[in-house]
């Protein structure tokens, strides 16, 4: 085992009644990291969270802090903190209260907390709002709050619950810059769950993806969006075109009528994978110079780039392309190697189609409910 | 208000206001009237008050009735207090709404009956245990909490429900043990239901007749029922006189909990 482990779940299992909440998950956690638990709404990313701080006993697995086996020990022994997903300040504390409360318990000296707290109201720039009621602060105030809350009790692993899903987008930017600052300047492990993709992928060194209290893949923000382990990750961060392949043998995989170079090995010949293309890797050219061609069903203007849907055989492809096409056009695609991502097919397959039925309002819905 | 409101309207609600406080102004006018007549008003004064202040057994029924309703209001605050945190932890909803019924039921069953059980239970028991004359002090402070904890309980839950539930966890998370979390962060949150609880308690017991006239024995008299006792005999203008009293402590302590409510609502809107 490593040295530098510093929490290690195994085999943890937890149900409510007959619902499975969290299945067999084994997960180590590295000192002085940023690891992300992300998946959708439900899939067990809270409850993990909560096993690590204590509120949820595993119904078997073993829970393990800096080597020492932690299951019985109760959340007010551990040397874990929770920022919530309401923050969960108190309101009859003012700020300084508030930050000073695990201060208070430890009982230490009126100067050394006077001390730490300034410290933390500089560490999260909130100078001088010491007195100020809870009640009276804006959202992020009230989430730095939270932070200096949780920080003050110098904890070895911060845990993180969504911290940022209550924030508007602005806000929500500066704040996950200000937080992966905070974690790199202290040097202290940060849970953060969340199941905000784009907030996974920039703020974290290891990404843990999961759904329906399974580990899918752990990785780095870079593995988990280059090498998907299959369609549901694949399909959940970032977009995606995952279509059904016949793998021809090594290196070579046949899909839309055509048989590509790929950089995968390893497969049976004949083997029935799925593969997964993202949609800025493709290439636009002329029909005659694609490797496949098709029809642009739709084109969305999204900024940075066109966002356009071509249908190829039946299977609705997305491009990102900076160059405008238009409905109806017929337009060729270049898939060089390197963008071509060969998956086993799992339970998943199928299940996440083409872009046919494709709305940005879907795929914009996020729910933030908790899981309980 | 609306200004626009029509003069029906304002005659309406002047009528129903006029059947609601005349009797009480007349009872409040009357007290401070000079003679004994309850029709003629021949002057102002505080004669009646000064004579129920000299009656003994007034003073005494006085006395018992603070008594009993501190005891009772401050027993049933911390009973209700805690029978609310309870269930509120529970997680069958059917098994809470069970409980809560149960809570409720002494509130609509007829105070007479309450009284006539309540005086049966302790003549029972009191059988039973082989005591005599068990009627008294015990026995009313016994049934005034029965009756007011259902309040306490009423007034006390709906705070635990809008309390973030993650306030108790946040307070453990950071040290707390359990029963820390509990005092230092769950009760200052629920602190102005309980208040309105322990007031309504107050309140209720302070006036309650019928329940207590069958479990106060012959020895122990509250003010209602001195009150009543008085009214057997020759009405008599100090009878107004402490009608008056009660009235207006309980006035004051209903404002109190009016004003209590307005200001956690006004908080509320300021938290928005």
């Amino acid at each position: 085992m490593e040295k530098d482990i510093i929490i290690d779940l195994k085999n943890i299992d937890v149900s409510y009644g007959e619902n499975k909440i969290l299945d067999n998950i084994s997960l180590y956690i590295r000192d002085k990291e940023f690891i992300t638990l992300l998946g959708p709404s439900g899939c067990g990313k809270t409850t993990t969270l909560r096993v690590i701080a204590g509120f949820t006993q595993p119904d078997c697995g073993d829970v393990i802090f800096n080597g020492k086996k932690i299951n019985d020990l109760p959340p007010y022994k551990r040397q874990v903190n929770t920022i919530f997903q309401k923050y969960a300040l108190f309101p009859h504390l003012n700020v300084f209260e508030n930050i000073a409360f695990g201060l208070r318990l430890k009982k230490k000296s009126d100067k050394e907390i006077k001390e730490r707290v300034a410290e933390m109201l500089e560490l999260v720039n909130l100078k001088g709002f010491s007195k100020r009621n809870i009640d009276s602060l804006s959202g992020g105030q009230q989430q730095r709050v939270a932070i200096a809350r949780a920080l003050a009790n110098d904890p070895k692993v911060l845990l993180l619950d969504e911290p940022l899903a209550a924030l508007d987008l602005k806000l929500r930017k500066d704040m996950q810059v200000e937080l992966k600052n905070i974690q790199q300047k202290l040097g202290i492990t940060f849970i953060f769950v969340t199941h905000d993709q784009e907030e996974a992928l920039s703020m974290s060194d290891t990404v843990v993806v999961m759904d329906n209290g399974v580990i899918q893949q752990i990785g780095t923000p870079q593995d988990i969006y280059n090498e998907p382990k299959n369609a549901f990750v694949a399909d959940f961060i970032g977009e995606s075109n995952i279509l059904d392949v016949v793998m021809k043998e090594d290196f070579r995989a046949r899909f839309s009528g055509h048989t590509f170079q790929c950089l995968d090995k390893g497969f049976g010949t004949g083997e029935a994978v799925d593969v997964v293309i993202r949609p800025e890797d493709i290439v636009v050219t002329t029909p005659d110079k694609g490797m496949i061609s098709g029809t642009v069903t739709s084109v969305t203007f999204k900024g940075v780039h066109y966002e356009i849907i071509v249908d190829i055989r039946g299977f609705k492809w997305m491009i990102q392309s900076i160059h405008e096409q238009q409905v109806g056009d017929e337009i060729g695609l270049v898939i060089e190697p390197d963008s071509i991502h060969i998956m086993k097919k799992s339970i998943y397959s199928g299940k996440f189609g083409d872009y046919s039925s494709f709305s940005d309002e879907i795929d914009h819905l996020s729910d933030i409910e908790e899981e309980e | 208000m609306s200004t626009k409101m029509n003069v029906s309207s304002k005659i309406y609600l002047g009528l129903v206001y006029f059947f609601l406080y005349a009797p009480i102004i007349v009872l409040i006018v009357f007290s401070f009237n000079e003679s004994t007549s309850t029709s003629v008003m021949s002057g102002f004064s505080f004669k009646w008050y000064g004579e129920l202040l000299r009656d003994a057994d007034t003073i005494n029924a006085v006395k018992n009735t603070l008594l009993i309703a501190v005891v009772s209001s401050v027993c049933a605050t911390v009973l209700g207090t805690a029978a609310a945190v309870g269930i509120d932890k529970m997680r069958n909803k059917y098994l809470r709404s069970a409980i809560m019924n149960t809570t409720n039921i002494p509130m609509m069953n007829p105070e007479i009956v309450t009284g006539i059980s309540l005086l049966l239970l302790f003549a029972f028991s009191s059988q039973l245990l082989g005591i005599k004359n068990a009627l008294g002090l015990h026995t009313l402070i016994i049934a005034h909490i029965t009756f007011v904890l259902p309040y306490v309980i009423l007034s006390v839950l709906p705070k635990l429900h809008q309390m973030d539930h993650h306030l108790s966890e946040a307070a453990m998370d950071l040290g707390c043990t359990p029963v820390k979390s509990f005092f230092k962060v769950v009760l200052p949150s629920i602190m102005p239901g309980i208040l309105t609880g322990f007031i309504m308690a107050f309140t209720l017991s302070l006036d309650d007749f019928v329940i207590s006239y069958f479990v106060s024995g012959p020895e122990w008299q509250t003010l209602p029922i001195r009150l009543f006792s008085m009214t057997k005999k020759r009405v008599k203008p100090d009878m107004y006189a402490l009608s008056t009293l009660i009235f207006f402590v309980m006035l004051v302590l209903l404002m109190l909990i009016n004003f209590m409510q307005a200001r956690g609502d006004k908080k509320k809107e300021k938290d928005k």
